[in-house]
């Protein structure tokens, strides 16, 4: 396609995303608000695969358009609705208090500073020498990474610390998440539709999952798109009803949250014991270390994220389910019987939902 | 001619997504809007899918379009059908 085309499609991509922004912002129904931020966030994915940035396009859109997306709802179902869903109500009912006031302006004029110091770093970027760039510095010491994807080779290997930590403040999250108590019940059993819906796309998610974590070695992919996918079909199991969302019950549970941390810091300490670096992986057998990393890395994120979706301890089910893998878990869905589950008014001890006041349909 | 066959299906497709979108702005209650988005939009990008895997000529990117297809159809379907019963059931409620 000629330049000028891709141009105007770019200066499209640019209008709507601003104008997106702008909307989500100035609506007062914080329903209407989140559901613009996910339209934002999906064309902002669209623009980073336009800005040839798979990786980022990928994440943007699992992460910051869907799963955010999904917990701002379930946030926003929280919350009660005001009494009159009038706009114009809703606007003069705004609280001004000074407080609130001040908290406003701050956020803002801390927005403004950081708008501003990343716009000067790009700047500098941008007066740089290609070769004087981190970008030339991976390429030039790819092959010794033992994977091919140069986003992978940086996450896993020449920055592993950054990671290790960012694992390390999901599992914090997780902390945070346990100390709020018990789950909501959560929704009401799906109707034969969604629950068909649901009996299908959950397989399907897991499988997307696993390529997402293979492919990652050497094509855009890895630990946090393939963890957010997983984590999807354990929203998509909230949605439908499902009581356990896929997550394995009490210790096995634990587990699985500290898996990420946990398989790093064993990779690293074996291999201070074997007198290399922390984390300083051999170039032979670098390949391997990273996908044994990456998919402990995949389950704790999934595990965190729908935990965050769950916004408590997940409640035990009702029948006695023994812990598992959290695969064999999801997958166990399969079964005749938990299908019986999902699919109707019908299962046993549809009592519960009485509770249920809320609709599935909402999210 | 494969991609004069290609832009066809990938015009026609456009065309479609063209009166789904208008069928969204401008017909009167959410199961009309609903009805007008799902159905058009769905065959737009079924024809605009089919123009692409006709374009790349590539067996296994064709088939991952067809797949794109599959699953949106499945998904737009089913929150269809969830928005339009949870209007229905609000409905009957009030």
């Amino acid at each position: 396609m000629t330049t000028s085309a891709m141009l105007i499609l770019d200066i499209l991509m640019v209008l709507s995303l601003l104008s997106l922004a702008a909307a989500a912002l100035a609506t007062s129904d914080a329903r209407r608000s989140v559901i613009l931020f996910m339209a934002f966030g999906l064309v902002l994915a669209l623009a980073w695969a336009r800005l040839q940035a798979p990786d980022v396009a990928l994440a943007e859109a699992a992460i910051g358009a869907g799963l955010s997306g999904a917990l701002l709802l379930a946030a926003v179902r929280e919350q009660p609705r005001p009494a009159l869903p009038d706009d114009t109500k809703t606007v003069h009912h705004r609280d001004h208090s000074s407080p609130k006031l001040l908290l406003e302006w701050t956020v803002t004029l801390l927005c403004i500073v950081v708008a501003g110091v990343l716009a000067w770093a790009l700047a500098q970027a941008f007066d740089r020498a290609p070769q004087d760039t981190l970008a030339q510095a991976v390429n030039e010491n790819l092959a010794t990474s033992g994977v091919s994807n140069p986003v992978t080779a940086v996450l896993l290997n020449f920055r592993a610390y950054d990671t290790l930590l960012e694992l390390a403040v999901l599992l914090t999250a997780v902390l945070g998440i346990f100390a709020l108590g018990p789950a909501r019940p959560g929704y009401r059993a799906a109707g034969p539709v969604f629950g068909g819906l649901v009996h299908w796309l959950v397989p399907v998610l897991i499988l997307t999952a696993a390529y997402l974590l293979w492919v990652g070695a050497h094509a855009p992919g890895g630990a946090f798109q393939a963890g957010a996918t997983l984590a999807a079909a354990g929203v998509v199991l909230r949605l439908a009803g499902q009581r356990t969302v896929g997550l394995p019950q009490g210790r096995t549970l634990y587990l699985v949250v500290a898996a990420g941390v946990g398989m790093f810091l064993v990779v690293g300490l074996s291999l201070l014991l074997l007198g290399r670096p922390f984390l300083g992986y051999p170039p032979a057998w670098a390949g391997g270390l990273i996908l044994l990393i990456e998919t402990a890395a995949m389950l704790a994120i999934a595990a965190t994220l729908v935990l965050a979706f769950l916004g408590g301890r997940p409640q035990p089910p009702r029948t006695n389910v023994t812990g598992g893998k959290p695969l064999a878990t999801l997958i166990s869905t399969l079964s005749p019987r938990s299908r019986q589950g999902l699919s109707g008014a019908d299962a046993p001890g549809a009592e519960p939902h009485k509770h249920f006041s809320e609709d599935n349909s909402q999210c | 001619m494969i991609e004069i066959m290609s832009s066809l299906l990938i015009v026609s497709g456009l065309g479609f997504y063209l009166a789904g979108s208008i069928g969204l702005l401008r017909l009167p209650d959410l199961y009309s809007r609903l009805h007008a988005l799902t159905k058009a939009d769905n065959l737009g990008l079924g024809l605009l899918t089919g123009g692409l895997a006709l374009y790349t000529q590539d067996l296994l990117i064709a088939l991952k379009l067809v797949l794109i297809w599959l699953a949106v159809l499945a998904a737009s379907a089913a929150s269809a059908h969830l928005i339009a019963q949870h209007a229905r059931r609000r409905e009957t409620q009030s």
